[in-house]
């Protein structure tokens, strides 16, 4: 459904359901993962129809997770690559959280700190799949230290993850107007301007 | 099985304590190797008690049979020829689970109630808790439990918690023909040993010793060795056995920083954005923006 439509596609349909079911995948992978990860969080394993079920399904969404990443990974690599005017906007970064956007260098589609958190993201998807991989003991079999550092591996890139989650999501919802981004693909172009200026350029030709 | 008339000491990811009004004694399994004479007769009665029935194995050319702990073999004799002194020694180890004073299998479960520890100081699976996720065997240093392939629930030895429940011993103390193995309360079972191993040091080994390792706490299975400082000898019976580091660390401190971490992060968003208010397109560009449309 078209808005307005000198709005700006920022997103395709086939980008935008990617990237919805590695957020589905993610949010029934911490859910599960949380759930094993501390007493305080077992009861999580009732969404999943019980312990047992939880510890079935989990390692088979982080499968699937890793091919739904891998395919968001190769479509959005390019854009991610860190320039002199992503770094100059990370040193400011601390003016940004504060709410004072004036002086911030002027960004493309993704400025320095989406960038960063793509990365992190990978890096941490990374170690989660192979330390997963490793510790899945009702199909393979390590040898018992390995299996131990997976474990301790898995936990921490487990958090990292989810505190890098918690951090986009909110990113998201703190900056009005980009969620529609993945509902409808389109932002306004007043939001691109404030926000992504050299891709509003890019965009209008102004 | 969930037996109410043993006192519970410890339970599997439980944060709370357990009940401590009522005092018992520790009990324990004293496994004199000097006295066993591999009949595998402990072995039969532990398959005869807990109804557990291993397949058939094959001829491996060696004495044990099965070679390693199962989900069905809770306990397995283990023979090691040595040379000892120009001597041949056939040194038979009764391997299963030691009950450790400190279980690194109830520290790794994620299951609450799967892992019990009895005041007495049995450590006991709980199937009906148990998910199958194996890090009970991630956890434990002297690799007991096994993980059934075909219901993914964890075994090992109950050291007849049903049994001791009714001031029983265990089915294999019972069975053995030659006194090898003791049952008793575990202050008892170290004065046992104490004589047994005066005995085995008048007769040569000076070595003999018991075997309670420190590093878990002290265990409520425990052995009588001729050569206490080699525990290596018998089929590889751990040195110094302890909870791995990497298991501590694990499920140490940073899982319960690790949580506040999270918590405070996504708490730390909320008061962001509720302190700086929302980040809105300003009102200056969206005129501007409207100004070129009208233009
Ligand atoms: C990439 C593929 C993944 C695989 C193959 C995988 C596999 C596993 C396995 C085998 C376990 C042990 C429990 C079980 O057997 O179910 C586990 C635990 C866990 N997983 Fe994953 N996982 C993956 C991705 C993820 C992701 C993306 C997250 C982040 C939200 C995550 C969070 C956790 C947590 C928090 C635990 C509990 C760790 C602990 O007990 O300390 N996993 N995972
Ligand atoms: S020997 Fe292993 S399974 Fe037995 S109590 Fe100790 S840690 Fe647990
Ligand atoms: S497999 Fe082991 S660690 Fe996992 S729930 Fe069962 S008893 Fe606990």
């Amino acid at each position: 459904m078209i808005r307005d439509p000198k709005d700006l596609q920022r997103y395709t349909a086939s980008e935008r359901a990617n990237h919805w079911l590695v957020g589905i995948c993610f949010i029934l992978l911490a859910l599960s993962g949380l759930a094993f990860f501390h007493p305080a969080f077992y009861p999580l394993v009732q969404f999943f129809g019980g312990g047992p079920w939880a510890r079935i399904l989990h390692p088979f969404i982080g499968v699937l997770m890793v091919l739904a990443f891998v395919i968001m990974f190769f479509r959005f690599a390019g854009l991610n690559r860190m320039t002199a005017a992503d770094r100059a906007w990370l040193s400011r970064i601390g003016e940004m959280v504060d709410g004072n956007d004036h002086g911030m260098p002027e960004q493309g589609k993704y400025n320095g700190g989406q960038k960063l958190m793509f990365w992190l993201m990978t890096l941490s998807m990374i170690v989660l799949v192979i330390s997963g991989v490793l510790m899945w003991r009702s199909q393979f079999s390590f040898a018992v230290d390995v299996v131990r550092l997976a474990s301790l591996a898995h936990a921490l890139a487990a958090v990292v993850m989810i505190v890098l989650i918690i951090v986009h999501a909110y990113a998201a919802i703190w900056t009005k107007g980009t969620v529609r981004a993945m509902w409808y693909g389109t932002v306004t172009r007043a939001w691109a301007k404030q926000h992504h200026r050299a891709w509003y350029r890019q965009m209008t030709g102004k | 099985m969930a037996l109410q008339s043993l006192d519970i000491k410890q339970r599997s990811a439980t944060t709370t304590p357990a009940p401590q009004a009522r005092q018992t004694i520790e009990i324990a399994k004293l496994i004199d190797v000097s006295a066993c004479i591999g009949c595998k007769a402990c072995q039969v009665a532990c398959m005869e008690w807990n109804d557990v029935r291993d397949e058939v194995g094959s001829c491996h050319g060696i004495y044990d049979n099965p070679v390693d702990l199962t989900e069905n073999s809770w306990t397995v004799m283990r023979y090691a020829e040595v040379e000892e002194q120009g001597k041949l020694e056939w040194l038979i180890r009764k391997d299963g689970c030691m009950h450790c004073s400190d279980p690194g299998c109830l520290k790794a479960c994620p299951a609450p109630g799967a892992i019990i520890q009895y005041a007495n100081g049995i450590v006991d699976f709980h199937q009906e808790n148990c998910i199958g996720c194996g890090y009970c065997v991630s956890g434990c240093p002297f690799n007991v439990p096994r993980i059934s392939k075909k219901d993914s629930k964890a075994y090992k030895c109950t050291l007849c918690s049903d049994r001791v429940a009714v001031n029983q011993a265990p089915a294999c103390a019972k069975a053995c023909p030659t006194g090898a193995i003791q049952f008793g309360s575990k202050e008892d079972m170290k004065d046992y040993a104490e004589k047994r191993i005066a005995d085995l040091k008048e007769r040569g080994y000076q070595k003999a010793g018991l075997y309670d390792p420190a590093g878990v706490g002290g265990t409520h299975v425990m052995y009588v060795l001729h050569h206490a400082d080699r525990p290596g000898l018998y089929s590889g019976l751990p040195q110094d056995p302890a909870i791995s580091p990497t298991v501590s660390l694990w499920k140490g401190v940073t899982k319960p920083v690790a949580a506040a971490a999270l918590g405070l992060v996504a708490l730390g968003s909320l008061f962001h954005y509720v302190m700086k208010g929302p980040n809105e397109v300003s009102k200056e560009i969206e005129k501007e923006v409207e100004k070129e449309d009208a233009q």
